[in-house]
């Protein structure tokens, strides 16, 4: 009963957001403050992430292969299917649960908890439109984000594979290109909407709805993320039976 | 002026408001009293239009908040300035954002002038060489003035304050208390404030309603609420050693 009355406020929560608008150059300011807060300022944590997981897919990928007949290629063609298919999209995104979910679900609860979220609402200012719209239209950049984790994570896999003996440039490239499905990154992009979606509100309901003082807030935070990441999985987990399977 | 006719809200079985009627008159401070868990603060929530009663109207001048379209409703609203307990200024903006922020949001002004506006509100609440500093590297007190000046920067016709007074010290808090009556009197505003301190009673009290359990048990000024027989309010009025001592002196006076 409980999760039904959740699944009700989250969607009641996504009738309000995309009500009574904010003001025009208003809202323009805070879209600005939040693609710096979400995506730029995640910029570092997915570039290191990134490049390191490509280098140890490669790594793995060239000590397992133990027949000779196998093309050294099959690294570079290993580390982009990992990378463009699941690490980036999916992978980078639960990270992200941690990261933006739990920075979202605290700042909002705290708003909660310190009555800045009634301040607004005497103010005649439809809350959820002023502080959740913003962090979707900025989470739409979010795929840029993911392009920038996908060559991230195919340079480093490069890196590792070259530097560490496993293969040569050439190979690597030629694994890059071989049997390329361009679908894999249509696919790759629809999931990377939708967990953008994810990203954006279920943090934001989970902050927005929250009720007590500062310990409560850590509780959410922590729900928070244990719910993106498991709608993130069964989401992948939906769209790769329709789009692929 | 604010006209409350027979108001009730519980919530889930708890009945927290059973039957309050009261005018707040335009002009005067005045003041909801009443224990912790009297049902003060759901009562100026159901004011605000943050809760809604189930039973009962809120009228605001000619129209009762029930009755409003969101449109109107979100007129009224602008039209309401709010002091919280805890200042609820927004801890990511600086001092001058925050007070300039109902301006940008419902002015119609360019910079300069919403700027002027800020200044000549900080300067009414003594507050000056603190625009740029953010919230936190202010004291409580400067936060409290702050807060009166972001709720009167749009010239409001409604202020709600709770418990202005909650953490200050006693001379900071009469100072809070002189501010809102001086802005209730400038700006002739109607002034609703939740509190329990009876310091405040002494200073400001104009008009006064005592909460007990979810009713309204009595009504008055702060020189009748010295005189009254009610053993409700006198229980809380002389709860404290000081007041106990100043009763003690007027029965032997008499």
């Amino acid at each position: 009963m409980k999760y039904l009355k959740d699944i009700g406020s989250y969607f009641s929560m996504l009738r309000l957001v995309f009500s009574r608008p904010t003001k025009a150059s208003v809202l323009r300011h805070l879209i600005y403050k939040e693609i710096n807060d979400l995506i730029i300022n995640s910029l570092g944590i997915v570039a290191f992430i990134s490049f390191f997981v490509g280098g140890v897919i490669a790594i793995q990928t060239a000590l397992n292969m133990e027949n000779p007949l196998i093309p050294k290629s099959l690294i570079g063609f290993a580390t982009r299917q990992s990378i463009l298919l699941e690490f980036a999209p999916t992978f980078i995104s639960i990270i992200m649960a941690g990261k933006v979910g739990s920075f979202i679900t605290s700042s909002l609860g705290s708003m909660r908890v310190t009555e800045q979220i009634d301040a607004l609402e005497v103010m005649g200012i439809n809350s959820l439109n002023y502080l959740v719209f913003p962090k979707i239209i900025a989470l739409l950049f979010y795929p840029f984000l993911i392009i920038f984790a996908m060559a991230l994570g195919i340079a480093g896999g490069w890196i590792a594979g070259v530097y560490g003996g496993f293969v040569s440039s050439a190979d690597y490239a030629t694994g890059l290109q071989d049997s390329f499905i361009p679908f894999h990154i249509t696919y790759a992009f629809i999931k990377t909407f939708v967990f953008a979606f994810i990203l954006a509100t279920v943090p934001s309901w989970q902050g927005y709805y929250m009720k007590g003082g500062a310990l409560e807030v850590g509780k959410a935070s922590t729900n928070s993320f244990v719910w993106t990441s498991v709608l993130i999985i069964l989401a992948n987990f939906i769209i790769t039976q329709m789009l692929l399977g | 002026m604010i006209k409350v006719e027979n108001i009730f809200k519980s919530f889930g079985n708890e009945e927290v408001l059973k039957g309050v009627s009261t005018i707040f008159e335009k002009g005067k401070t005045n003041l909801i009293i009443g224990q912790s868990g009297s049902g003060k603060t759901v009562f100026i929530k159901c004011l605000l239009g943050l809760f809604t009663p189930e039973k009962g109207r809120i009228i605001y001048e000619e129209m009762a908040i029930q009755d409003m379209n969101k449109d109107q409703k979100s007129e009224l609203r602008q039209q309401m300035g709010m002091l919280f307990q805890g200042g609820a200024l927004f801890d990511s903006m600086n001092i001058e954002e925050n007070v300039m922020f109902p301006l940008r949001m419902f002015g119609k002004s360019n910079k300069s002038e919403m700027l002027d506006r800020v200044n000549e509100v900080l300067k009414r609440v003594n507050l000056e060489n603190v625009n740029k500093k953010l919230p936190a590297e202010i004291s409580g007190g400067m936060q409290k003035r702050v807060a009166i000046a972001r709720a009167i920067v749009n010239k409001p016709k409604y202020l709600f304050c709770d418990e202005p007074n909650s953490g200050l010290d006693p001379r900071t808090a009469t100072v809070i208390d002189n501010l809102i009556q001086e802005i209730t009197k400038e700006y002739d505003i109607t002034t609703v404030i939740n509190t329990h301190d009876m310091n405040s009673v002494m200073e400001i009290g104009e008009t006064i309603i005592f909460l007990k359990e979810g009713k309204l048990v009595w009504k008055g000024d702060k020189t009748e609420i010295f005189k009254t027989d009610n053993e409700a309010v006198t229980d809380f009025v002389y709860s404290s050693d000081l007041f106990k001592k100043i009763r003690e002196v007027q029965i032997k006076e008499k």
